[in-house]
């Protein structure tokens, strides 16, 4: 399996006044094609900060990133535009939907900075991405009138538009219930199976860690633990087995 | 990314923010509505007066009793007694003078039948109407004759005439009582015969009613109406314009040595040509339109804070925009040209409804209120360049700054 993601002691430090406040000391890691990542830690060790370097949308103190053998600090702003838009699909850890605008128009988006599209397939491509999100019958309504769980997978619907070769989640069942956020991880699995999407994901539940193929710990800055999911659990499984009463 | 698509974009950007695309407009409307009309009726009221000044002769010269500034003591020009009828008949006879007509004016009351009016009562002289080329509606202006009886005959204006009697009634030979609290004597409903009306002249420049006035022989007024011997002004208009200047100084000197003015000392009257009159005049509407244009930049520059403060408290939300469309893979110059887009759209409509809304208010002033506007051209250049500037640059200037930014960076955005 060829890898995907290669980075070697990653380092961010922010300046706030005269503070420097180190978020990243020096993370290494490797991700291979079609694996499913996921990140755990507590909050504020530098998850978020890794996972904005990775998406191409933050630079590096020092450190060096390759994405698919290529060196990303070498690249130009408009490189590095043409990756996001192409390679990565980023789910943020607050929606960051475009408000007064339908769920369609925000999963068009990517399609829009493309080219090479009629008006006609962006809005089939748009549809067929809500459609796999099971949000079909909600393309027009505006995203603030929707719920979170629903905006949430407006958000997926958004990331995966463009066919990436990865995908990446910050915690994307932050704020939801459990039954949604099985349901959300099962878009996730169904992903990574069927499209052989690479997936990293951040969370900071343990139970949540466990749909991945293997986890990796954060702590001040590094990663304190990588290891194989030894009990992988499946949501499509868990779903069919939910109790019915829950199911309203 | 195509330009049509980008215009979709922006036009998308701008419905999706319908208040703040509105009140941006409304800065620009107003801004430029305000200065566009203010202007016009400046730019208006300098051509009337042009015309007005063309069509009263540049040939006349006015004389008037006292001077400004005689002996120190300023004096309220025409109240002194200084220039007599026989002034005028001296004039009257010098080289280059066609025409001469003596004033003597009061303020009265003027009743018919059971209707009452106060006007404006000009005593003058049969020349007046040859000086202004002004033409009677009916009747016709009193004689030489009724000047040397000092008769009680009166020529209406047109206002007074339908306040009186009513539009389109010929009142020549009906009787009006003049009643008049001038500076002489207070008169009590002496009967004056209505000989003739004049044709209507509308207002002045300035928004008087030149058609509220009755004209009565200046020797009626001086010894019947005000009981002096002197009168207020002498018009006097020149055989052709070129000589005004030399007619006014043989007026001066003539008066002078009528006066017995010793050499040194001050005049104790007051000429001026129609050109001075003009100038003076001119430097009043311009005044005026300078007072106008004042006003209407203080609304341009309230029009484009309003413009600025929309414009920048919505930066934070388009901060974080523009860090999203970065995220999901526009490139700065796609959002950009966006925002430059949406900038210019929304000034370029704001600044044309503002124009048209200009062009509107001008035309309905001219048409309701009758006052003269002429919009110029050069102040529609400004008022919309200013607004639009505004516009884009508070429009584009923030967008041009977050797209330079990290995406991650524009998506923090406080
Ligand atoms: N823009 C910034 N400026 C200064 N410090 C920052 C900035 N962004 C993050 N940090 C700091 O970097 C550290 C790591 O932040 P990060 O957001 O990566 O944490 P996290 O692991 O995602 O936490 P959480 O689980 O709460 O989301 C924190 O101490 C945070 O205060
Ligand atoms: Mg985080």
């Amino acid at each position: 399996m060829p890898t995907v993601i290669t980075v070697r002691n990653l380092v961010k430090t922010y300046l706030v006044g005269e503070v420097e406040v180190r978020a990243l000391r020096g993370v290494n890691l490797e991700v291979q094609a079609g694996e499913f990542l996921t990140v755990t830690g507590p909050s504020g060790s530098g998850k978020s900060t890794f996972m904005h370097i990775i998406g191409c949308l933050d630079r590096p103190t020092s450190g060096q990133y390759l994405l698919d053998g290529q060196d990303v600090s070498r690249m130009s702003k408009d490189e590095l535009a043409n990756v996001r838009n192409h390679k990565i699909g980023f789910v943020f850890q607050g929606f960051n939907l475009l408000s007064r605008t339908s769920a369609l128009d925000n999963v068009e988006l990517p399609l829009l900075y493309r080219g090479g599209l009629t008006m006609a397939e962006r809005h089939k491509l748009a549809l067929a991405a809500l459609e796999s999100v099971g949000l079909k019958d909600r393309a027009g309504h505006h995203t603030n009138q929707l719920s979170g769980g629903q905006q949430q997978r407006v958000a997926i619907a958004r990331a995966i538009i463009n066919q990436p070769s990865i995908l990446l989640a910050d915690e994307p069942t932050g704020n939801l219930d459990t039954k949604t956020s099985i349901e959300v991880m099962g878009i996730f699995q169904r992903m990574n199976r069927e499209r052989n999407i690479t997936v990293v994901l951040i969370t900071h539940e343990h139970d949540i860690a466990e749909y991945g193929t293997r986890t990796a710990a954060f702590r001040d800055g590094v990663i304190t633990a990588d290891h194989a999911v030894a009990r992988r659990r499946l949501a499509e499984d868990e779903l069919r087995d939910l109790p019915p009463e829950i199911d309203e | 990314m195509t330009l049509v698509m980008i215009f979709r974009i922006a036009l998308k950007a701008l419905s999706r923010n319908k208040m703040r695309t509105a009140l941006t407009m409304l800065g620009m409307i107003i801004g430029v509505g305000a200065v566009i009309t203010m202007v016009a009726l400046g730019a208006g009221a300098q051509s009337s007066i042009d015309a007005q000044i063309q069509s009263a002769g540049t040939n006349m010269i006015m004389v008037s009793a006292g001077n400004f500034t005689q002996g120190g003591v300023r004096q309220g020009q025409g109240n002194a007694s200084t220039l007599v009828p026989e002034d005028a008949a001296a004039i009257a006879q010098l080289n280059g003078v066609r025409y001469v007509a003596a004033a003597s004016n009061a303020r009265g009351q003027v009743v018919a039948g059971n209707q009452n009016w106060s006007t404006q009562i000009q005593g003058t002289d049969v020349d007046l109407p040859l000086i202004r080329s002004w033409q009677t509606s009916a009747g016709a202006f009193f004689t030489p004759q009724d000047v040397t009886t000092a008769a009680k005959v009166a020529v209406l204006g047109s206002t007074v005439r339908d306040q009186l009697f009513g539009p389109d009634v010929d009142p020549t030979g009906e009787i009006v009582r003049v009643s008049s609290g001038g500076a002489g004597a207070t008169v009590q409903n002496q009967p004056f015969t209505v000989v003739g009306v004049m044709a209507a002249k509308g207002q002045s420049s300035v928004g008087q009613d030149q058609d509220d006035v009755i004209y009565v022989p200046y020797s009626t007024v001086m010894k019947k109406l005000r009981g002096t011997t002197s009168v207020q002004q002498i018009s006097v208009s020149a055989t052709s314009a070129g000589d005004t200047t030399t007619v006014a100084e043989a007026i001066g000197n003539l008066l002078r040595a009528r006066h017995k003015i010793q050499p040194g000392d001050p005049d104790d009257f007051l000429i001026r040509t129609m050109d001075e009159i003009a100038s003076v005049r001119k430097e009043t509407t311009q005044t005026m339109t300078a007072l106008l244009a004042g006003i209407a930049g203080v609304s341009l520059l309230v029009g484009g804070i309003g413009i600025m403060n929309i414009m920048l408290v919505s930066v934070t939300e388009r901060t974080r925009e523009i860090g999203l469309r970065l995220a999901v893979g526009a490139r700065g110059r796609d959002v950009l040209f966006q925002f430059l887009v949406e900038a210019v759209v929304l000034s370029g409509i704001g600044g044309s409804v503002g124009i048209a809304l200009g062009f509107g208010l001008s035309r309905g002033l001219t048409y309701w209120m009758e006052w003269p506007t002429e919009v110029p051209l050069n102040a529609v250049a400004v008022a919309f360049g200013f607004a639009a500037g505004t516009g884009v640059f508070f429009g584009f200037y923030p967008a041009r700054k977050a797209a330079a930014l990290d995406p991650i960076e524009a998506l923090r955005f406080e």
